[in-house]
């Protein structure tokens, strides 16, 4: 389904180690079935050409390594952005997570990315070979007696089937078209929940935080989440728990990185991505920026570099909490 | 061997919760399955896995050890072990019933874990044949076998009936108060299932991955091995694959401050997590290629080193579909190992 190819990818990124430019690139590794590939570094067109992929399951959002694989690499990284993961860039800058100096953006056109999950659903398990055609992806599986074609678009990753821009706010080198900010319907699930009562949606939320194992793969894939020590890793911090003692606890949890994030997250989805339990956390934030865009004005996190976020500025025309509580009722 | 219809089979359900608290694969509305509590009408579900491994049910997530209250001066400890009633563990696969194996060595090696103890002896699992692994299922480099699930009673579902067969004590005082569902049978359906599961193990991707690099006395060939590095470098320090795991066992023990007094209690702990065994010196496992490396170094050769042989993975495959970069088991083996599994 994506416009642009492998080949392509690895002559740009080719031309740009040859030349100097980097040093590295950061990019995805083949897996074993054709889906499960790896954020993976590469020295050199030779190791690309040998271990490189790109297809529709490149979903990993790259922007937050940079914070830790600048620090230790000699001359640049070349990263390969979509248009949403420039967003992250562009928000960790602003946050003065990395050096932007060591880092060659090589901005990409994203088509959407699939969700494996949904491709089993229609495909069935026992894949043994997956590949894109065009508008379809065609899977070969251990049970069905011919290739099972699906329509890419009817698996899209959440995210994707939200897409909120396919314009890159940050490149050094843009492959292919540049594409615009998108008009999305990323926010009826949450007005879907602020029409609930308030019993209907501690419910719902009880019901989804309640599946919740704690492995922290939300936090540890969320761009936005870089403090060097988290609090609830941190024994000093009096919060730190490994796991919930109760119920309570656990969306306590779920609450306070969402509160963490509100204003700094850019609706990347890669907690929800990442989530084993499948619980739909960037719902909590997409509250956020909702409320964030009532109140306040619209504001996207990321689109620009040292933007301030409403929550982090003050002018004189911000809402006092009196009338916040009021526009809460309304839109509650 | 015996035998119960289909159309039977909530009726059998029903038999089991006379007794004994039956839990079960169920599907939640998400996609997943998950073990759950079977009362009247609840469906049984056709998943491959579970989402989370069955090994809550004798090693929760967390688990109150002790309680201390203090009045004053005064600390009084309360002993918070219950005696466990007998309950039913019914559908679980060939892979995680042999981690039952992994996690018993460990907490019923001395000292016996008492908390362990309790629910294991308590516990009678049914097992079930899997008639369609996944592409990331690899139980048979370990020697289980899909179609020969070990358990107290062994099952097989075709598409109209259920065979059970029981192979221990506990299984067969089981199947003998289900008599009245259950029905006298030849072996030949389950027979016939069994060749056509050979087959298709024979079929999956992973089902030549060596593990002859592996086992005890590799320390020093594998603990330096210079692919480490980059196995390890997009790891994100999550514990997904610790807690989605049926084996891992690792628990830290920790104190719930209650105002008058301290729950002690323990919860799964992952290798893989900064303050993983943290102690008064600080870390033993500064960096996240140390951690990484622990988590499949503990499987692949201290575990089997200190265990006859016997490997700390049962080839469930969940961490393969759940890793959120797809980093896993099965790559560090053929990188580090050196095959290629083809």
């Amino acid at each position: 389904m994506q416009k642009i190819t492998r080949e392509q990818l690895i002559d740009q990124a080719s031309e740009l180690l040859a030349n100097g430019t980097v040093s590295t690139v950061l990019g995805w590794g083949a897996g074993e079935f054709g889906y499960d590939v790896t954020p993976t570094l590469f020295k050199t067109a030779e190791e690309m050409q040998n271990g490189f992929v790109f297809n529709d399951f490149c979903g990993a959002n790259f922007s937050k390594y940079l914070v830790s694989k600048t620090k230790t690499l000699e001359g640049k990284l070349l990263v390969f952005l979509k248009p949403c993961d420039t967003y992250s860039f562009n928000q960790l800058l602003t946050e003065h997570r990395f050096d932007r100096e060591k880092v060659y953006v090589v901005g990409i056109p994203c088509e959407g990315m699939a969700d494996i999950a949904k491709v089993k659903e229609i495909s069935g398990e026992g894949i043994s070979s997956i590949a894109s055609d065009g508008d379809r992806i065609v899977v070969t599986t251990l049970y069905a007696d011919a290739p099972v074609k699906i329509d890419a678009r009817n698996v899209l990753a959440e995210r994707c089937i939200h897409c909120k821009s396919k314009k890159h706010v940050a490149y050094d080198t843009l492959l292919g078209e540049e594409g615009d900010v998108v008009a999305s319907a990323r926010f009826d699930e949450v007005t879907r929940l602020e029409s609930m009562t308030p019993d209907e949606r501690f419910a719902f939320w009880q019901n989804e935080l309640s599946k919740c194992i704690r492995c922290n793969a939300c936090r540890d894939a969320c761009p936005a989440c870089t403090c060097e020590t988290c609090v609830f890793d941190n024994p000093k911090s009096g919060v730190e728990n490994k796991s919930p003692s109760n119920s309570f606890e656990e969306q306590m949890f779920h609450i306070i990185r969402a509160f963490h994030v509100a204003g700094r997250c850019t609706d990347c989805g890669e907690c929800a991505r990442v989530c084993p339990q499948n619980i739909p956390l960037h719902l909590l934030n997409r509250k956020f920026i909702k409320d964030i865009n009532t109140f306040y004005g619209e504001y996207q996190a990321g689109a620009e570099v040292g933007s301030r976020s409403p929550l982090t500025d003050y002018t004189t025309e911000d809402l006092e909490p009196s009338e916040i509580f009021v526009g809460r009722n309304e839109h509650a | 061997m015996l035998k119960c219809s289909l159309d039977n089979v909530q009726t059998l359900f029903a038999e089991i919760a006379k007794e004994a608290k039956l839990y079960l694969p169920i599907d939640n509305a998400d996609g997943t399955a998950v073990f759950g509590e079977w009362s009247r009408g609840v469906a049984w579900s056709n998943a491959l896995n579970t989402a989370k491994s069955p090994k809550d049910f004798f090693f929760p997530q967390t688990e109150d050890l002790m309680r201390f209250r203090t009045e004053g001066k005064k600390i009084e400890v309360i002993d918070v072990r219950r005696e466990s009633d007998d309950f039913v563990v019914f559908g679980v696969r060939a892979c995680d019933v042999k981690s039952f194996d992994v996690l018993d060595r460990v907490f019923l090696s001395e000292p016996c874990d008492s908390f362990y103890a309790e629910k294991r002896a308590h516990g009678i699992i049914v097992s079930l044949a899997c008639t369609r692994p996944a592409e990331t299922c690899f139980c048979g480099i370990f020697g289980i076998h899909a179609a020969e699930p070990a358990g107290d009673v062994s099952a097989w579902k075709t598409e109209d009936a259920l065979y059970l067969r029981a192979n221990t004590e506990k299984g067969t005082a089981l199947v003998a108060r289900l008599s009245s569902v259950l029905e006298e049978c030849s072996d030949d359906a389950v027979n016939a299932q069994k060749e056509s599961i050979a087959k298709i193990m024979n079929k999956l991707p992973l089902k030549d991955l060596s593990t002859e690099a592996f086992g005890g006395g590799k320390t020093q060939d594998l603990f330096h091995s210079p692919a480490w590095d980059a196995l390890s470098s997009a790891c994100l320090g999550c514990g997904t694959c610790t807690f989605v795991c049926p084996t891992c066992q690792c628990y830290d023990i920790k104190d719930f401050n209650t105002g008058n007094g301290v729950i002690r209690y323990r919860c799964w702990d992952s290798c893989m997590y900064s303050e993983f065994t943290k102690m008064a010196h600080g870390n033993n496992r500064l960096t996240q290629k140390e951690r990484f490396r622990q988590r499949f170094m503990h499987k692949l050769v201290y575990y089997p080193e200190n265990n006859d042989g016997l490997f700390g993975c049962v080839g469930c495959g969940r961490c393969l579909a759940k890793c959120p970069i797809s980093m896993n088991i099965v790559k560090v083996m053929k990188q580090i190992g050196g095959n290629k599994g083809e």
